[in-house]
């Protein structure tokens, strides 16, 4: 009795230090968010002006034409699939990778590009078409990581590998929820000049001409979807950590209660009997 | 002449927006931008104008006051009163990092003396001019 006791402190304590470090994950995880929520806001400006320059580009000139317009017969589709590097994260990257999966299993033929040392893990060990990978991201991703990707994506794109380009990530829409969504990148929708009417219609003097503005304009706009991707993946990790770590630690104190409850039962239950041994003593020397 | 050039008519706003921020908005006087077709001096109501940026040195004047900006290369779009500045990346003069940037010209200068594949040269080439701009926003910025 007294020896399980023991071992039921020494469990207390190991769970009290469990405790402990999920609560801190948890903290380490809340400041992370907050950053990679930051960096999702301050990155939008850029992709929003690109996007219009692109429309109004566009829009002021019919019929512009570039290789990432161009749609062809799907035969290989390339999907980017964007992981963390780390782990601990709740369901994190199962959902991102049930996601792709339910979408390979539509396709004839397909190849991944992939981001992030889970995803490439996973898809490795099950022998996977695997295009191209990026690990050891960081948790703050810059811009240059993301030029990487959508250099690799635009060259696999052009070179005929894949004749189209899917993003699957994780959409942050709160601390609570995030979505894996598959989002198309290539070949780019053609904006029609329709679409651009609810800009002013400018009369621009473009140099040194559309289609070499247009040329500058598309990769930045892939480069930018791209970023914003691993922005908003990364955001979505440190989200599901969080929640991840707090039931953690909601569980731990959970275990930490009952056990202390049954601590103190044995406790009492061995008083009682010591009490019970020692007026039994007397009893017997009464007698 | 010059007190209407101060007044809040001729200002007009300058945004330059990086793909990881907002780095300038402001009211400005004037900005002389580093096209590719060589510097550019943009006045409020200039013609709508979408043009490319080189790597080079932004600058503008407000408050009559000049202010620098190392940029790389990007787009810029001038709508009359707003002229938007898209630079790959670009740096205040004031936070430029001097060291780094003569670092790099050293590292740019080095590679470019190899013989090495086109490619390679060019990539060089552009670090070079990048680092020397970066030096000149500096430079300038911290004689104002």
């Amino acid at each position: 009795m007294g020896e399980n006791l023991r071992d039921i402190k020494r469990r207390i304590r190991s769970i009290k230090n469990t405790e402990q470090i999920t609560k801190a994950m948890e903290m380490v995880a809340a400041a992370r968010l907050r950053h990679a929520q930051e960096r999702v806001e301050q990155a939008r400006p850029y992709s929003q002006e690109i996007d219009g320059l692109i429309k109004r580009v566009a829009g002021s000139f019919s019929d512009l034409t570039h290789p990432l317009f161009e749609v062809r017969e799907r035969q290989n589709v390339g999907y980017v699939v964007f992981t963390s590097d780390r782990g601990l994260c709740g369901a994190f990257n199962s959902h991102v990778i049930r996601k792709v999966e339910m979408e390979l299993a539509q396709e004839k033929e397909a190849g991944l590009i992939i981001i992030g040392r889970k995803g490439r893990d996973y898809f490795r060990r099950r022998k996977y078409n695997i295009l191209s990978e990026f690990v050891n991201i960081g948790d703050d991703p810059a811009v240059d990581q993301a030029r990487g990707i959508a250099r690799t994506l635009v060259d696999l794109y052009t070179g005929n590998i894949v004749d189209e380009v899917n993003l699957v990530y994780t959409e942050f829409i709160s601390t609570g929820k995030q979505q894996p969504v598959v989002y198309k990148l290539l070949p780019l929708a053609q904006p029609s000049a329709e679409k651009s009417n609810d800009t002013k219609i400018i009369d621009y003097i473009i140099e040194p001409s559309p289609e070499d503005v247009l040329a500058m304009l598309l990769p930045r706009f892939i480069e930018a979807e791209v970023y914003r991707a691993v922005l908003e993946s990364r955001a979505s990790e440190e989200a599901s950590r969080m929640i991840a770590m707090s039931q953690a630690k909601e569980n731990a104190g959970e275990m930490i209660e009952q056990l202390t409850l049954l601590s103190n039962k044995l406790r009492q239950a061995a008083i009682t009997k010591e009490i019970s041994e020692i007026v039994g003593g007397a009893e017997a020397l009464k007698g | 002449m010059a007190e209407q050039a101060k007044g809040k008519w001729s200002s007009f706003k300058l945004e330059i927006i990086t793909p990881e921020r907002v780095l300038v908005d402001e009211d400005v006087e004037g900005v002389v931008v580093p096209s590719k077709d060589g510097l550019l001096g943009i006045l409020r109501n200039h013609a709508p104008f979408i043009g490319s940026l080189d790597i080079g040195v932004i600058k503008y004047l407000k408050d009559g006051k000049h202010r620098y900006v190392a940029c790389n290369q990007g787009i810029f779009e001038m709508t009359g009163t707003v002229l938007r500045i898209l630079p790959d990346t670009a740096e205040r003069g004031e936070t430029i990092d001097v060291e780094r940037a003569k670092a790099a010209q050293k590292r740019a200068e080095a590679r470019l003396k190899q013989k090495s594949r086109e490619i390679d040269h060019l990539r060089a080439e552009l670090a070079l001019r990048r680092a020397l701009a970066r030096q000149r926003a500096a430079e300038a910025a911290s004689k104002n």
